[in-house]
This record gives C-alpha cells, structure tokens and sequence, in this order.
C-alpha cells in the first residue's frame, strides 16, 4: 500500500466541526516542508484553509505561503472557464455572465456537474504535474461521496458529448491507489466515529477510489491509569480537612473533565478502530491546548503527523 | 416582536424555533432540550423535527426505523427520567426520499406523470444522492407539519448544509428555478419546435459539452416537473413565510471554538440581513467556567509545588500511598493549567459574542456526552435556568 505521504491527490474530508481543514492545512504543510511543491485547495469556499495558513481572501489562483503550500479555493465557474479555454478552445473571456447563469441551470439540472468541475479541475492538476502533490480540503462527509463519484456518475448519464470524453482519465486518477487517496478526520465522539465507519464503508463498496488512512483529531492523552485514578476519586470525595479552599474546584474540576473526556474518547477510538478494515492507518492527532487555529497550530499539527506518519 | 429574554419565554411565545448552526456543535440534542424544556415547562403539544440524528439519541427519543412518522415520548417514559411533563413531547425525523416523493405525488396533476417523475433516473439521482436538495425538503415538511395546526411548538434541527445558510434560499431557489427563463428555453422545443433565437448559443455550447441525448434527458424531466410548477412555486412562498413569520425564531447553536463562531457570526449577520428573528445564541459543551479563573491557575500551581506536603496530609487521612498521591495531584495540576489555558480563551470569546444575538445562553459540557434522555432532561433545565 502506497503510504499516505507519497500520494499525489489526497482528499481530506469528515464530518463538520471534526476538523479537517485543520488537517488538511497540516498534511499540506508537512509534505512543503519536505521538499514538495504542494498545492492545498479548499472545495467548500468558506475560507477556513486560508484561515489555517493566515492569508486573506484567497481565491481560485493559487497563493504561496513562503516555505509552505499554496493554497487556492475551488470555484466552479472559474473551473468552467478554464475548462472550456483549455480543454474544448471555447473562449469566453468577457462572456461569462450569461454562460454562468447557463451553467448554474445545468449544474441544476444535471446532478454532477458542479461536482465534475470540482474534481476535474484537481485531477487536471495531478496530470499537469505542476505540482508534487496536492491536499484537498474536501466536502464534508455527506457530501464527498458526490465529488468522488462524480465522473463516474457522469459517465452513466452522457452517453456522447465532449464532458463524456474527458471523464476517462479522471477516472484513472482518481482510481489509481498509488495516486489518489481519501483521508477521513474524525473526532473521538459518537456522530463523527458513526459517520466515518459509514463513509469509509461507502467509499470502499461505492467507489474505486482508495481511503488512504483516517486520522482521529483532538485525541487526549491519558490522565491517571487505573490505579492513579481511584487515588484520584478517593481524594475529590475527601476533599474536606485535606484540599477543602474553594480555590482548588477549578483544579479539580479541569482533572475530572479531562477524565471524563479522555474516557469517552477512549471508547469511541477503541469502536473506531475496531470496525475500521484491517492494515488501514489509523492516525491520532492529540487535542492541541495552547492555539486553536493560525499558522502555529497547522504547524503543530504538521509535526505531530510526521512523528505518526512516519 | 422583540426578542424573549429567556429560553422559557422563547417556548412560550414562539410556534417554530429553528436550531442552526455549523456541524458538529450539538445542534440536534440542543433542540431535543428545547423541545423537551416545552414539554416540562409549557401545557402545549411539542414536536422535535429531527433530520439525522445519533444513533443513541435516536434510540432514546424512539426514532429508530420509524421513518416519517411522529412518535410520541409517553409521559411513563418521561417520569422514568425525572422528567414532569406539563404538556407532550413528540419527535419525528425527516426521512429525505419519502418527504420528496410524497411531495411529487401531491403535486402532480395525475398519476401517469407522478409514476415518470418517480421512475426518472434524473429524479432519482437528484434525491438520493445529491445533498442539496435536502434543504428545500427540510423546510416543506416544516410546512406541512405547521399547517396541520397539531402543535403548539415545533422544534427543528436544520440540515448539515455546505453552507449553513443553504436551507434558508432554498425555497427562494426552488421558486426561481421554476420560473428561470433557462428552463422554458430548454422545454420549449420540446413544446412544439419553438426554439427561440436567445436559446441558440446556449443549447450549441450545452450540446458540445453535454451530448444532445442527455439535454434530451434532462428536457424531459423537466418538463414534466414544469407540471406541478404553479404548486411547487405557491408551496415555496409559504414555507418562506413561514421563515419569517413573527411566530417563528431561530436558535444559532455554536461551540466556543474559534470556527464554529467564526460561522455562527456568519449566520446571525446573514439571519439579520433577511429580517429573520433570532431568539438566542447557545454556545453548547463550555468548559467549567471555575477553570477560566486566574484562582485556578494559581491553585494548580500551589498544587504542584507543594504537591508532597499535601500528599502527606492525603495519605495519612486517607490510608494512600504517598507516591501516588503525590503524582496524583501533580497530574491533576497540569491537566488544570492545560485545560484553563482553553477555558480562558473559550471565555474571551464569550465575551465578544456577548452581544451578538439578544440571547446568549452558555451550556456547560456536560460528565459524559449527552445520548439519552435524562442528559436530554438535563440540558433542558441548564437552557431552562438561562436568563
């Protein structure tokens, strides 16, 4: 199995809230750092890769971060544009106004389209080779599924026509394991362990895409083995004549909410990985308490993933 | 209406309350709380309209396999929790392909064009796979749960959406999609040959791209979607209506984390900007606000230094192993600094979205996370409790 650092074409989804961007940001940084040119792209437009790597507005033109990727954000009707000048030698310079209110009714109408425009535009990266790799911060996981199965949805419904010829190499791309890989960022709780098990699920049965390895963000580190813990217990219940200032419930409260959490989590791991197929990495991204977000934490983030993906 | 100064009073006068809000922060428990606040506080019939969610919550509220039924939680269940219910507490979820294929058999002139719609690969695609569409669904069923006058209140959890606000346009989109010049121009050759002269460029460009056999397709599924266009179109307006309706307000659910409030912020200003009415905003699962202290930080450094004293103090009273005690506390220090490091800045952020909506109700995480109904019950009392 290709490791999931040497792929070409990574698509880094999850459920909302679990932290993919932050991921994606980490994993495009990691493979800059090592020597890669690397071009991370957001696919849902609201900013929150740029945010990771502290740029302003970014948009479908890639912006450089000195010594790290570039980062670009997807936009269907630029993707169009560029399509059909580069692919079909359709000009639409200056034109674009009444062709994109077309292409917003196709895209409508025609369920796909938007999402080919999307994946196409990545796979015709992959396959100009500008650059090394390329780490997509991919849509959710309700919706991942139309994105990676979109050429082939296409190619179900055009039977003729220049779109139906061009989904062919997509679909090389995107189905060569070697290439291309899904990575799936959960968090250890219930919802987000759920719809990770059914999605990697989906997208082995449904696609031929490859899931490359799932990373589980915001793991907490154990506080107290079993033995620490009931010291732990038998003092908090005990408290009064050893601990009893009112100033120490802050301290205790911070040691029975990590506890509780780390336990939960715990769990949600242990369900993760057993109903996860055998040989598929399971990643795990410790809880990052100083930053949350910024160029600092998509560091730390990138480093943590080089001692795990090592 | 000015906006309710509690979430009591959110329940009391409102007869639709919308949770939204990014993914992931607790949107449908929160709303399964206010329902379940409703149902304690008020006399009145209460429905939760949930669209997906956790096994164990489904479990809990009994929505399991029951499709797009309302199932009601009976009071005997209720007091198994500790619950009192004033008035009763419903649920229901959405079932996505059978709200929609209800809604084409209700809107199509006759069964013949019913069964095309339903049997039309297009169709099929569009609602099975494609998430979109689940927005303007969502929002018909409110509808027509709303006009069937049963409830007194009706608690919704909004859609995970690409973006939250999708559900919001979709009736707007839905409306325009019909009356969209792009469709008659694609449906009128189809009518009869007359292929306008505008509609050249773009069927010339469309069949170069597309292939004529799939715009063929898709003509005649739209076409016989233009059928039920005088239904869909009325439909829309009303569930837009609905929207914003002095009856109806919006609960923006959100962590205190920087992303999600990034998005939140998003969504109050874009609620704002189309007069809708927001009732509160809820920063769900926040941190003991004791860790946020500067005391605490202090005490954990006390806690650390004098970690062995106090050990021995512990050990003696508590019959405990010296070493264990004293790694115990120490252990115990760190994790406060590390995680008052994270309230703190959980706190800062509080603050700046202290007046970001009218409401804004803090909810503790809680021991454990919440999967039944007595951490249902519970949350309902800390939402409740909120001035």
């Amino acid at each position: 199995m290709t490791s999931l650092l040497e792929r070409r074409l990574l698509f880094v989804t999850g459920k909302g809230g679990v932290g993919k961007t932050t991921i994606a940001a980490g994993l495009a940084w990691l493979l800059a750092t090592r020597g890669k040119r690397v071009l991370a792209c957001e696919v849902d437009a609201k900013g929150d890769l740029a945010a990771a790597f502290e740029l302003g507005n970014v948009g479908f033109d890639p912006v450089e971060v000195p010594g790290g990727p570039f980062v670009m954000s997807m936009d269907t009707e630029a993707s169009l544009r560029e399509y059909l000048r580069l692919q079909l030698r359709i000009p639409v310079i200056g034109r674009i106004g009444p062709l994109a209110s077309a292409f917003d009714f196709v895209a409508a109408a025609a369920p796909g389209v938007r999402e080919i425009l999307t994946v196409g535009k990545l796979c015709y990266e992959v396959r100009e080779r500008r650059y090394d790799a390329i780490v997509v911060d991919a849509a959710a996981t309700g919706h991942v599924l139309g994105h990676l199965t979109a050429p082939q949805a296409i190619n179900d419904l055009v039977k003729v026509g220049l779109i139906r010829s061009q989904t062919d190499w997509m679909l090389d791309i995107l189905n060569d394991a070697t290439t291309t890989g899904v990575v799936v960022v959960a968090t250890p709780e219930e919802m987000p362990v759920a719809e990770t098990i059914e999605l990697v699920d989906a997208i082995r049965t449904t696609t031929h895409v490859d899931v490359a390895g799932v990373v589980v963000n915001r793991t907490l580190p154990e506080l107290f083995g079993v033995r620490d813990e009931a010291v732990f217990t038998a003092i908090a219940a005990a408290r009064p004549g050893v601990l009893d200032e009112a100033r120490f419930d802050g301290v205790f409260d911070a040691a029975r909410h990590a506890t509780a959490r780390r336990r939960i989590a715990a769990e949600h791991v242990t369900i993760l990985r057993a109903a996860l197929p055998e040989g598929l990495p399971l990643v795990l991204q410790p809880y990052l308490f100083t930053r949350a977000e910024g160029r600092r934490a998509t560091r730390q983030v990138a480093t943590s993933l080089a001692g795990e993906l090592s | 209406m000015t906006a309710p100064s509690s979430v009591r009073r959110l329940v009391e006068t409102r007869e639709i309350l919308l949770c939204c809000g990014p993914g992931g922060v607790g949107k449908t428990t929160i709303a399964a709380s206010i329902a379940m606040l409703a149902a304690t506080t008020t006399p009145g019939r209460v429905l939760v309209l949930t669209i997906d969610p956790a096994k164990r919550l489904a479990d809990a509220l009994g929505l399991e396999g029951i499709g797009n039924d309302v199932v009601r939680i009976d009071d005997e269940t209720l007091a198994g929790v500790g619950a009192v219910p004033r008035g009763e507490l419903h649920c229901a979820m959405l079932d996505m392909k059978r709200s929609w294929d209800d809604l084409i058999r209700r809107h199509a002139p006759d069964a013949p064009t019913a069964r095309r719609i339903l049997s039309n690969p297009l169709y099929q695609n569009i609602t099975g796979r494609f998430v979109q569409s689940h927005d303007y669904i969502a929002m018909e069923r409110l509808h027509e749960l709303h006009a069937t006058g049963e409830w007194d209140l009706i608690v919704v959890d909004t859609p995970p959406t690409r973006n939250a606000l999708d559900f919001l346009d979709a009736p707007a989109r839905m409306e325009e999609f019909f009356s969209s010049r792009l469709l008659r121009w694609l449906i009128a050759p189809a009518r009869g040959g007359l292929l306008g002269l505008a509609a050249r460029p773009f069927t010339q460009i469309a069949d170069r791209i597309l292939g004529t056999q799939f715009l063929e397709d898709i003509t005649e599924f739209f076409l016989s979607l233009q059928s039920m266009y005088g239904g869909f179109v009325e439909r829309a307006r009303a569930v837009s209506r609905l929207l914003s309706d002095e009856r109806t307000s919006f609960v923006v659910v959100a962590t205190p984390e920087p992303t999600p409030l990034r998005e939140a912020d998003f969504f109050l200003k874009e609620l704002a900007s189309r007069r809708y009415e927001v009732g509160a905003l809820v920063l769900n699962r926040a941190l003991p606000s004791s860790l946020a202290l500067p005391a605490t930080e202090v005490a954990a450094e006390a806690m650390a230094a004098d970690a062995e004293e106090i050990s021995k103090v512990a050990a003696r009273e508590l019959d405990l192993d010296v070493e264990a005690a004293t790694r115990v506390l120490r252990t115990a220090a760190s994790a406060a600094r590390e995680w008052s490091v994270v309230a703190r800045r959980e706190a800062a952020a509080r603050e700046r979205m202290a007046s970001a909506a009218p409401l804004v109700v803090t909810v503790p995480s809680l021991d454990g996370e919440v999967g039944d109904l007595e951490g249902i019950l519970a949350l309902s009392g800390v939402l409740g409790s909120a001035a």
